[in-house]
């Protein structure tokens, strides 16, 4: 009984405590910089897809919400044809941006993504892709990763960080 | 005619009161409970969001009235009428204020008594009538609840009754020009409290609906203005106890400078707050614990009550 | 069987092995890289150390290979001992000094060895800041993929591709630490394994070029357990599907057929299941003018239902590329007297004398494995590098059995493969090799003879009739060949597992019955031979089993109106199509078989012309589809369920690997919806896969066990079925996102004990119904090791599969007698005799785009003698006329020279595209196209 009349009289003294509602949408709240929200694809420094199709950050998924499929373009630079995240089903966990080895996957603090209509919350490669390197301005995974890039702007074997020029095969010959 | 017509105003103006403050009473609760939960309650449609419980009354309107094919059709549509009446009807002997008031019965208090245990037939019936699982037994717990705490109510208002002498309530309201029975009665009035709460199915008490276990217990089938009555039918309640506590303990519309009718309101108002914040602190008890609370400490506690009261009258003979 | 202790516990562990082995085999997680159980030991990794102490006093230790070391009674080792997990770490990290930080775009991310062994040494963190070696890559055609930096240098690409394969083209080019792992310059590689390199490099350098086209990964696929389609033994693979289209076929090890490797057809055929030439849709035309059109299934049944009422004749072809279960359904179909198998005539009568060879003889039929284990073979007519290329791998293992003995002799144990080969050098044992033309095992045989086919089966009488006098004799044996007769009669009757191989490659039945005299007549003088054939498709003689005569027996019924299943050939087609005019059956179902394939376009013009209506149940829209009336999409080796019995006799079942969209569904359950809406053939209708195989066993008593040859549908685990998709299994929720959000429940499967999905039983399924090799820690084809009792020798609860032919005992069957006399070159004509090749023989393989690449081109093989007296050089264009009365008969081919070829006999690839449907050998004028065309001859 005395508990009972205790705990009235401290709710009852709430009243004169402050409140602690935000006043969403009137009053935007502070939303960190590592906030997971909206997943985006960034760019490299170079204006190129970041995405490599790895798949990593879709075996990462824990509700399977990530889909895309691996390509190639003529210079051997590996893209995804397609990238779909069900935004219906994603639970905003990052573990896909934790498993993307070059951080093209990102979560950014955008959360007000509500629609009406569940289909609209299919999000393909073109909604996702920003034009910008999003949180890590300066990587750039084909410049340190030990893989050849043809073309213009490409790079040949012995050229990324690191890397010694390449063994003559005619000198290992007899 | 002019007594006629003075009824007829009273009883328009009460029951046009009673309707419009009951549904702004669950905006008054939902507010009151946001100040004591440190948050806002309703604050968007209207000022401060007063309009809150048109839109509910609107919406509750529009909604599909749906009547369960497997329900009992005839008293599945009469039970929310049933509770709605009740206590309207228990309104009608409440003296708010002098010359305020639709009837001035001498066995008003009697009346009032049969009118709330009246209601509980809604309750039980609702229940039924729905041929559900969790309707029946929120109407099961309704009926046992009801049978307990009956029992000490009535009894619980004896002692007033004997300081006062009378039933009627303007007389009790008289008797207390002196001292607020809430003194003399102080035993009375928790346990008339107690009683009212589980008489009104209030929070902590509220076992017949028992939202998180019953999914909405009695009224779990009910949609629309059917649920809307039920609706309507508590807070109504909640007013009718809260007056006729102030009536019976709280010296009704007496009180110096102001006045009656805003001493009465005033005071009606303070008990429905209390009962708001007994809502906003208190957790639900166990069934069990809620049947042997009522039996083992509160009927005993009215006889005691009685006994000493009964006792005092005799000694000093008053 | 000795003790040892691994970490102060006692294990029994196998004598005379190697202690990898033996602690892997006892479920061990040691890391290794060089060794690999068909490859054995050579020590080069250093990554398999562990500490080996002296005896139970010896705290110290020292740190050994486990893989070069015996295993001897009483050893005491240390798996666990904190200086060999330290050592081992340090291995890993030097090994990746050099790799290039390029996991997430390389194909073998997610199943490679590397990344495997790179955890479990616990090399978490790269110190080495210095600047890496690379390299260039080679292209290597359109098979397999280089990338030589990510290369650990651990040599089993060039072990597996020149020791074990026999490969040439590929080397170790090694300057200091700069070890290049190639070709000496970019270029296809020669050898018919080279995407066995795949699975044998233990990381990224050699990857499948054609999964790369639609790259998936491991963990993505969804696998089930199959069997190999593009030839006829049978071997177990691993197709993996990803949104509806198949991606890539691994190897499934089955160690009594293909242990761990596959050929390059096997492996990268399956791309014909993705081709543009799929039939998707029914389709169908009610006038022969119209074109065809895609119709729904229920109209096309109807349509159906109305072409087979009220009492016409209904004939069905079967076909040795579907199932035993399909081509059962269309028998109950049409009825058994109504069936005709569906290959030709040749064929036919080949199959047929090769079955009662197998089942009345004496000689067993061996496994692939028990192939490697001969020690003395003779091959007879058959080029089984290009007929049945894992035939020859096997071979090339064979020739090593005999040197063996050098090795032990010097108690070098089998597993050292590096002291094996030095004190073997150049000795191999026995294989003769007597075929039209020059083979590519000509390199390890003992001695070749070439000629035409009666002078082989003459060279296989005469090595019969001197093993066993009682075999006939062959008359007018030159000198020369009875002397190799001898030898090779010496070297099998010495032999400890004597086999002799053929096959209908060379079409000729006196080679078959040559080769089963040797067999026999080892066998009958106290030598138990091995008798193996090679037949051409994955279920040759499961179809050969359930009878029917061949199709052009149908051609001979359109004349005469009377069924010819007397299994005595009828006429040949060639002389039976003219009088099509009488034709007498109204409708031909056609299953799964192209008949441009198998016999004369004109022929079958005429054939499939003369039926009113032509109903063809195929998923490749072939010339035969063209020229139907009704087509029913049929599913694929991947979207079908069977069983297929393989050139041993053994029956294996494939497994459903994805739910084709539409109306593409397995053959024998078109047959049943035909049979159902007809109301026509057996009671009950069959309602999953397992009822058609008891039907077909209570039918065939020969077919019997094939009920055996994996566990029926309702087969379960604890309750659950075996789980196709694994675990880790991505993109459930999206990968259909686009269509509809609402997700479909996973398609159910009546006729497999395995779900579309991922869920279900985790562990190890039985081996017949392995889906993937997978195990915590194991994420390579490695795994496979955990799926096996020892390790290297069979999967844990047997290999899948059962025989369904066991011989009798000697001495039951009579030497067959005919022999030919001898062949004798004709003036101005050639015996044309058929060529196969690997790659362009096969009709489903040459679908698939990377096979199409390397497929071989038409062209005229002659000897180079008979070439100059024609006037013609290698590259002419030359003119073949084929002698026969009916059907087309004139092909202009450039010239190859080959000087193996007998004067007097030409080659020509059989089968290519534009030569398919030309039944050899048969005689044939060739002329120099020049020369012909002045002389007026037609175009």
């Amino acid at each position: 009984m005395w508990n009972a009349l205790k705990s009235m009289w401290i709710i009852f003294l709430h009243m004169f405590h402050r409140r602690v509602t935000v006043q969403y949408p009137d009053e935007k709240p502070y939303i960190p910089p590592r906030w997971r929200g909206r997943i985006i694809l960034s760019r490299d420094p170079d204006g190129e897809e970041r995405c490599v199709a790895c798949y990593l950050c879709a075996a990462a998924c824990p509700v399977d919400c990530i889909a895309l499929q691996a390509t190639e373009d003529e210079h051997g630079r590996r893209y995804p044809d397609f990238f779909r995240i069900n935004f219906s089903r994603c639970i905003f966990c990052g573990y896909c941006e934790e498993a993307c080895p070059t951080d093209a996957i990102q979560l950014t603090s955008d959360f007000e993504m509500g629609e009406y209509d569940r289909k609209n919350l299919v999000y393909e490669k073109e909604d996702l892709l920003i034009d910008g390197p999003g949180k890590y301005p300066d990587y750039n995974f084909y410049r340190v990763a030990g893989l050849a890039i043809n073309g213009e702007g490409g790079k040949n074997k012995g050229e990324a960080e690191n890397e010694a020029p390449p063994v003559d095969l005619h000198h290992l010959l007899p | 005619m002019s007594e006629l017509a003075h009824t007829w105003s009273n009883v328009v103006v009460i029951l046009i009161f009673l309707f419009s403050f009951a549904a702004l009473l669950s905006w008054i609760e939902r507010r009151l409970l946001g100040v004591w939960q440190d948050r806002y309650g309703p604050n968007r449609v209207g000022p401060f969001g007063m309009l809150q419980s048109v839109a509910d009354a609107i919406k509750l309107l529009a909604k599909e009235d749906w009547i369960p094919p497997f329900a009992d059709k005839a008293l599945f549509v009469l039970a929310p009428a049933v509770i709605a009446t009740t206590t309207l009807l228990a309104f009608a002997v409440v003296p708010i204020a002098p010359g305020i008031g639709v009837v001035d019965l001498n066995i008003g208090l009697l009346f009032f008594l049969a009118m709330s245990s009246l209601g509980v037939y809604s309750i039980v019936l609702g229940g039924w009538a729905s041929n559900n699982k969790y309707s029946l037994l929120g109407g099961f717990r309704a009926a046992a609840q009801m049978l307990s705490y009956e029992v000490f109510m009535g009894l619980s208002l004896m002692g007033v009754v004997m300081l006062a002498g009378s039933f009627n309530l303007r007389d009790i309201v008289a008797a207390q020009e002196d001292l607020w029975f809430c003194i003399p009665q102080i035993l009375g009035l928790i346990t008339f409290t107690v009683a009212g709460i589980a008489e009104a199915r209030r929070l902590p008490f509220d076992l017949p609906e028992a939202e998180n276990e019953l999914v909405a217990g009695f009224h779990t089938e009910y949609s629309s203005m059917k649920f809307g009555l039920f609706f309507i039918g508590e807070y109504v309640g909640i007013i009718l106890i809260s007056a006729v506590m102030v009536t019976l303990f709280f010296g009704g519309w007496l009180g110096p400078l102001l006045p009656p009718l805003m001493w009465f309101l005033l005071k009606t108002f303070i008990v429905i707050g209390f009962f708001i914040l007994l809502r906003a602190s208190l957790p639900r008890p166990r069934y069990d614990q809620l049947m042997g609370y009522g039996w083992k400490v509160m009927l005993p506690l009215t006889l005691v009550n009685l006994l000493i009261t009964g006792a005092i009258v005799l000694a000093w003979g008053l | 069987m000795t003790t040892i202790h691994i970490d102060s516990r006692p294990y029994t562990a196998q004598d005379g092995d190697n202690l990898l082995q033996q602690c892997l085999s006892l479920g061990f997680n040691l890391p290794y890289f060089c060794w690999h159980p068909a490859l054995g030991s050579v020590g080069a990794c250093r990554q398999c150390a562990i500490k080996q102490f002296k005896n139970e006093d010896d705290k110290r230790g020292k740190i050994v290979m486990a893989c070069m070391t015996p295993v001897t009674d009483g050893a005491r080792i240390s798996i666990d001992d904190p200086e060999a997990r330290e050592f081992r770490a340090s291995v890993v990290e030097w090994l990746m000094v050099n790799h290039p930080h390029d996991c997430p775009v390389c194909d073998e991310g997610g199943e490679c060895h590397l990344q495997d062994m790179t955890v479990m040494t616990g090399h978490t963190y790269r110190r080495y800041q210095g600047r890496k070696r690379t390299f260039h890559n080679q292209n290597l055609g359109p098979l397999v993929n280089h990338e030589m930096n990510r290369c650990i240098q651990c040599y089993r690409c060039t072990r597996f591709y020149r020791d074990y394969a026999g490969g040439r083209d590929l080397d170790a080019m090694v300057l200091r630490n700069q070890v290049y792992f190639g070709r000496h310059e970019d270029g296809i590689l020669e050898s018919e394994f080279s995407g066995n390199l795949v699975e044998v490099c233990p990381t990224g350098v050699f990857t499948d070029k054609t999964l790369k086209q639609h790259y998936t990964r491991k963990w993505d696929l969804q696998t089930a357990p199959s069997v190999c389609m593009h030839c006829g033994l049978g071997c177990n693979t691993i197709p993996g599907e990803r949104y509806g289209t198949l991606r890539r076929i691994r190897n499934r090890f089955n160690g009594a057929v293909n242990g761990y490797f596959l050929c390059d057809r096997g492996r990268y055929g399956y791309e014909f299941a993705n081709s543009k030439h799929r039939i998707r849709q029914p389709s169908l035309r009610k006038d022969r003018s119209a074109a065809l059109q895609s119709a729904i299934k229920r109209d096309m049944l109807q349509h159906i239902a109305a072409l087979l009422s009220n009492g016409t004749r209904v004939i069905g072809i079967g076909s040795p590329r579907a199932s035993v279960e399909s081509n059962f359904a269309l028998r109950t179909l049409v009825g058994p007297e109504w069936f005709y198998a569906g290959v030709s005539d040749r064929d036919g009568r080949l199959l047929a004398s090769i079955l009662d060879i197998l089942r009345q003889g004496p000689a067993r039929s061996p496994s692939l494995h028990e192939v490697e284990l001969a020690d003395a073979v003779l091959v007879l007519g058959e080029d089984v590098t290009n007929t049945a290329p894992l035939l020859a791998l096997a071979l090339r293992q064979s020739v090593r059995r005999q040197p063996q003995k050098i090795a032990e002799k010097m108690h070098i144990p089998h597993w050292n493969d590096n002291a094996v080969r030095g004190a073997v050098q150049q000795e191999r044992g026995p294989l003769f090799i007597a075929t039209v033309a020059g083979t590519k095992l000509d390199d390890v045989a003992t001695q070749t003879f070439h000629a035409a086919p009666d002078d082989l089966a003459r060279l296989g009488f005469a090595v019969a009739h001197v093993l066993d006098s009682s075999a006939p004799p062959v008359l007018d044996m030159p000198d020369a060949l009875q002397e190799l007769a001898d030898t090779i009669a010496e070297a099998l009757k010495t032999a400890e597992r004597p086999m002799v191989i053929s096959g209908i490659g060379c079409g000729n039945r006196a080679v078959i019955e040559a080769a089963a005299n040797v067999a026999w007549s080892l066998s009958n003088t106290g030598h138990p031979a091995e008798l193996c054939f090679a037949v051409p498709e994955c279920n040759s003689l499961g179809a050969a089993m359930i009878g029917g005569v061949s199709f052009e027996s149908a051609f001979e019924t359109a004349c005469n109106g009377a069924p010819l299943n007397d299994n005595t050939a009828g006429a040949t087609a060639e002389t039976s199509t003219d009088v099509a005019a009488d034709f007498s059956v109204d409708t031909v179902i056609i299953l799964e078989n192209d008949l441009y394939q198998r016999a004369d376009a004109a022929i079958v013009d005429r054939f499939l012309a003369a039926a009113k209506h032509v109903v063809v149940i195929d998923h490749i829209d072939n010339a035969t589809c063209a020229r139907a009336d009704v087509v029913l999409p049929a599913g694929t080796f991947a979207e079908a369920d069977g069983t297929l019995v393989n050139n041993e006799g053994r029956a294996q079942r494939f497994f459903q690997v994805f739910v084709p969209q539409g109306d593409i569904q397995e053959s024998w359950r078109w047959a049943q919806d035909i049979m159902t809406i007809t109301g026509s053939g057996k009671g009950q209708p069959w309602i999953n896969l397992d009822q058609v195989s008891a039907a077909c066993a209570a039918a065939i008593p020969l077919l019997q066990p094939i009920l055996h040859a994996a566990p029926p549908a309702d087969f379960r685990i604890g309750g659950q079925k075996i789980s196709r998709q694994p675990h880790r299994y991505s993109g459930r929720t999206a990968m259909l996102a686009d269509i509809s959000v609402h997700e479909p429940k996973p398609p159910e499967d009546p006729d497999a004990p395995l779900s579309f999905s991922m869920e279900g039983y985790l562990g190890h399924p039985p081996p017949a119904l392995i889906p993937r090799f997978w195990a915590p820690g194991w994420n390579s084809v490695q795994a496979v090791n955990k799926f096996q009792d020892e390790v290297g020798s069979s999967l844990a609860g047997g290999d899948p599969g059962v025989r369904l032919i066991e011989p009798v005992p000697a001495g039951k069957a009579e030497y067959f007698s005919n022999v030919p006399i001898a062949f004798t070159r004709r003036t101005d004509e050639w015996l044309v005799v058929p060529l196969h090749h690997v790659f362009g023989t096969d009709e489903l393989s040459v679908l698939a785009p990377a096979i199409a690449e390397l497929a071989a081109r038409p062209y005229l093989a002659l000897n180079p003698a008979d070439a100059a007296e024609l006037g013609l050089a290698a590259g002419d264009e030359s003119r073949l006329q084929l002698l026969r009365t009916n059907g087309r008969t004139g092909y202009s081919l450039p010239v190859q020279l080959k000087s193996e070829l007998q004067r007097g006999v030409a080659g020509l690839p059989a089968g290519l595209p534009g030569l398919a449907g030309i039944n050899l050998p048969a005689w044939g004028k060739v002329t120099r196209l020049g020369i012909g065309m002045k002389q007026g001859a037609p175009p």
